[in-house]
């Protein structure tokens, strides 16, 4: 029994958070605030695509490090601590493990090595407006190896190399690899409520594509990805979640009112230890995730809802908790504390709300229930 | 981030399982009303289950062999107690005494006579409660105002406690009186154990909303008790205490009682709007909230498992865990309710869904907020010794005890 990281897993993160505090301070996630066109700052990327982590958890095979997912994942919480403005979660957690579970031999041996080696960005285009996205509401239409359709918002759309697209076709959903840089694509910044993270929105007319897996089992395929994707987005919840509440907390230590620490009133110790609770709750619902994560676990999509649930309710509480211990300051565009709050959104929309993951939740759970009422 | 016992986890744990499995008692005659808590019939079996677990050396399994324990380890005493609740065996009656009590008698008094009082407490042959708190004090601990007095080598104690768990059918208590009303008021406590049938003791049950009789009120009217009875210095009573509260709120966060499973199974028989209650998506949500901190108390517990696996001691992170465990059992029984509309209202085990158990647990609930530190108290510990925020400020802490402002 080791329900917690091991000592060698431990090391990596405390390195990963050196490094990021020396090469990704809050001036650099302010710097990509105040920079909305570029979305991301390139030469962090370049940074952390020279350390080798977009390979963490990619075989050896393909160029990667092949640590394993548990590594990926204490990567992602330091990620999410320092808030690093990059398409990491793009690239990683969804263009690559797209990859890994469905790609064709000649699509992972083109594409993985490059991203594990840090030089090409990938996303995964699947919104077309507001709402749910249902079977029924996905107008992107695939034939005769051409895209046509637009997608918005889609996360570091600007700055990906390439895309892989939800699209219908006759056979049904499915997904479709884009070279964003071919002909048919055109692509336009789209102002968000994070800054940091570039969103665009992509038209696509008669662009050329090639399925991604079989054509009609997308969503199948989409929902295993972004279970893999929810997993590792709760690490980088939980760290920004962390780091959130540690901000109120050395504030409410410095900050003196009425002739005292702030952090000496109840109603602000509270309202702290309530934050604690919820990243407890995340911590401990993130790590069962790696667990089955990186075991390939039958339990993985349940985990999986679970992890996001509890990582995004965590992040939006801790982040907002701690604009609200800041008081006025922190309300301000030169305070730091609207980088978490923008950031708690940004996590906890781009994968879908934490309403419609509720609903998968209780789908899973009822499923769970069956199974074990099927057993002797 | 392995679930993984070392093998000699895992063959004791498949060891106390088959064990348990041959050895469990037969509940089955007992009526639901029978199988509660504090029931006489209830408690006959755990008294039972006690005296063969210590006999096969699976009760008080850390504990070593003089006092009547197993010289085991922390992590083979957590795999006995899941094993347990495993099996649906979960007895409070000798938790206060052997969790909480004893090893603070153990570890503050030399005394032999005294210590002889262990290994059959460790068999189940004797009850222990707790007397602590006190009408004025609640969760001001310290504010203890029943008087011990010395007598030459005996203690003349006069008083009352209240909230007593247990002691309407204990044999034995744990006292904290104050000895000395003119330092501050942590200053002057010591603490003494005593026969509950010691003359001037009288124990009156008190009713609860659940309609439960756990608690009590005990008066100590001209108590003696020779000197030989102390629990530590004279004057050092807060020290005994803080051991014993420890150890409670560290065994408090276990997570035990209706769970999610028994809300979806009431979800799924229950009508409601357009079909069963299951399907509506507003219960749907709540459900998904609800079983996110199910699964953290209970994941939270294979980190507290880990930590004792590497010998180390579980720190007040653990006060997250109660905390979340008796805010999500009144939750999860206010929904519940809420889910039965009129059917609700009744608790007749007869008549009611799961034999009035969900209605049971209602009424329990907020005293599960309360009992071993407050869910205000538990954010205390949070907030000072996990977030490292200031302590509260503390008008009466360097006031003799004696001129202490009180109210009612």
């Amino acid at each position: 029994m080791n329900f917690d990281y091991t000592d060698e897993q431990k090391a990596l993160k405390d390195e990963a958070r050196r490094f990021l505090a020396a090469v990704s301070p809050l001036t650099v996630v302010r710097a990509a605030l105040d920079n909305p066109a570029e979305g991301y700052d390139k030469a962090l990327w370049a940074r952390i695509g020279e350390q080798g982590w977009c390979g963490a958890a990619i075989p050896e095979e393909f160029d990667g490090i092949g640590m394993g997912y548990v590594e990926l994942c204490a990567l992602a919480e330091e990620l999410g601590r320092s808030l690093a403005p990059v398409p990491f979660a793009s690239t990683v957690y969804q263009f690559a493990e797209a990859l890994l579970l469905a790609g064709s031999p000649e699509q992972k041996a083109e594409l993985l090595p490059q991203v594990a080696g840090g030089s090409l960005i990938g996303t995964l285009a699947v919104s077309e407006g507001p709402g749910v996205l249902a079977p029924d509401r996905i107008a992107t239409r695939f034939a005769d190896n051409k895209l046509t359709g637009v997608k918005l918002p889609v996360t570091d759309g600007l700055a990906a190399d390439r895309a892989i697209v939800l699209a219908q076709s006759d056979r049904g959903p499915g997904l479709y690899l884009v070279d964003l840089t071919s002909e048919g694509v055109e692509r336009s910044l789209v102002s968000t409520i994070d800054p940091t993270r570039g969103e665009a929105q992509i038209t696509f007319a008669n662009a050329p594509a090639q399925p991604l897996g079989t054509p009609g089992e997308g969503l199948t395929l989409l929902s295993r990805i972004q279970d893999r994707a929810a997993i590792l987005v709760a690490f980088e919840q939980l760290g920004g979640a962390d780091r959130a509440l540690e901000m109120a907390r050395d504030y409410a230590l410095e900050r003196y009112a009425f002739g005292r620490p702030i952090g000496s009133y109840q109603a602000i110790k509270h309202k702290l230890a309530d934050v604690f609770i919820r990243n407890e709750v995340a911590r401990a619902n993130a790590y069962y995730g790696a667990w089955a994560l990186s075991t390939d676990a039958p339990e993985l999509p349940l985990a999986a809802a679970a992890a996001r649930v509890a990582g995004s309710n965590a992040y939006l509480l801790a982040s907002r908790e701690n604009i609200q211990t800041h008081g006025g300051i922190g309300f301000t565009w030169e305070a730091d504390c609207h980088f978490f709050y923008r950031r708690a959104r940004h996590l906890g929309l781009i994968l879908g709300a934490p309403r419609d993951w509720k609903r998968r939740l209780a789908d899973r759970l009822e499923q769970r229930v069956a199974l074990e009422g099927q057993q002797p | 981030m392995n679930f993984d016992e070392s093998p000699e986890e895992a063959a004791y744990r498949a060891k106390v399982r088959a064990w348990i499995a041959e050895n469990a008692p037969d509940m089955s005659g007992l009526t639901a009303t029978e199988r509660r808590q504090w029931h006489d019939k209830h408690k006959d079996v755990a008294r039972v289950w006690q005296a063969t677990k210590a006999a096969a050396g699976y009760a008080c399994i850390s504990w070593s062999p003089e006092w009547g324990g197993a010289g085991g380890t922390a992590i083979e005493e957590a795999i006995f107690g899941q094993e347990e609740l495993r099996a649906g065996l979960q007895f409070n009656y000798f938790r206060t005494g052997l969790d909480m009590l004893l090893p603070a008698l153990m570890e503050h008094n030399k005394d032999e006579a005294s210590l002889a009082r262990v290994p059959s407490a460790v068999r189940g042959e004797e009850i222990w409660c707790q007397l602590f708190s006190e009408p004025a004090s609640g969760s001001d601990s310290a504010g203890v105002r029943c008087a011990a007095v010395r007598d030459g080598d005996s203690w003349v104690i006069n008083g009352q406690k209240v909230w007593n768990s247990g002691a309407q059918i204990a044999d034995y208590g744990m006292l904290v009186a104050r000895t000395n009303p003119d330092v501050p008021k942590h200053k002057g406590l010591t603490v003494f154990w005593l026969d509950m049938k010691t003359p001037g003791v009288e124990v009156r049950p008190i009713r609860m909303m659940s309609g439960d009789n756990e608690l009590n009120e005990v008066f100590l009217t001209d108590v003696r008790l020779p000197d030989s009875q102390r629990v530590g210095e004279e004057g050092g009573g807060w020290k005994v205490i803080i051991t014993t509260l420890m150890n409670e709120r560290a065994s408090l966060g276990s997570g035990t009682g209706l769970n999610w499973r028994d809300i979806i199974a009431l979800a799924a028989e229950t009508p409601s709007f357009d079909g069963p209650a299951i399907e509506d998506p507003a219960f749907r949500e709540w459900l998904a909230d609800l079983y996110v901190d199910a699964e953290a108390i209970r994941l939270l517990s294979f980190r507290t498992l880990t930590s004792l696996s590497k010998g180390a001691t579980p720190g007040p992170e653990g006060s997250a865990g109660k905390l979340l465990w008796s805010n999500l059992a009144q939750n999860l029984t206010d929904k519940a309710l809420d889910l039965l509309d009129h059917a609700g209202l009744m608790d007749d085990p007869d008549e009611a869904t799961m034999n009035g158990a969900f209605q049971h647990r209602f009424l329990w609930a907020p005293g599960l907020r309360l009992g071993g530190g407050t869910d205000e108290i538990m954010k205390n510990i949070i907030a000072e010794r996990v977030l490292g925020l200031p302590g509260d400020i503390r008008v009466d802490k360097n006031v003799p005890f004696r001129e202490i402002p009180n109210g009612r």
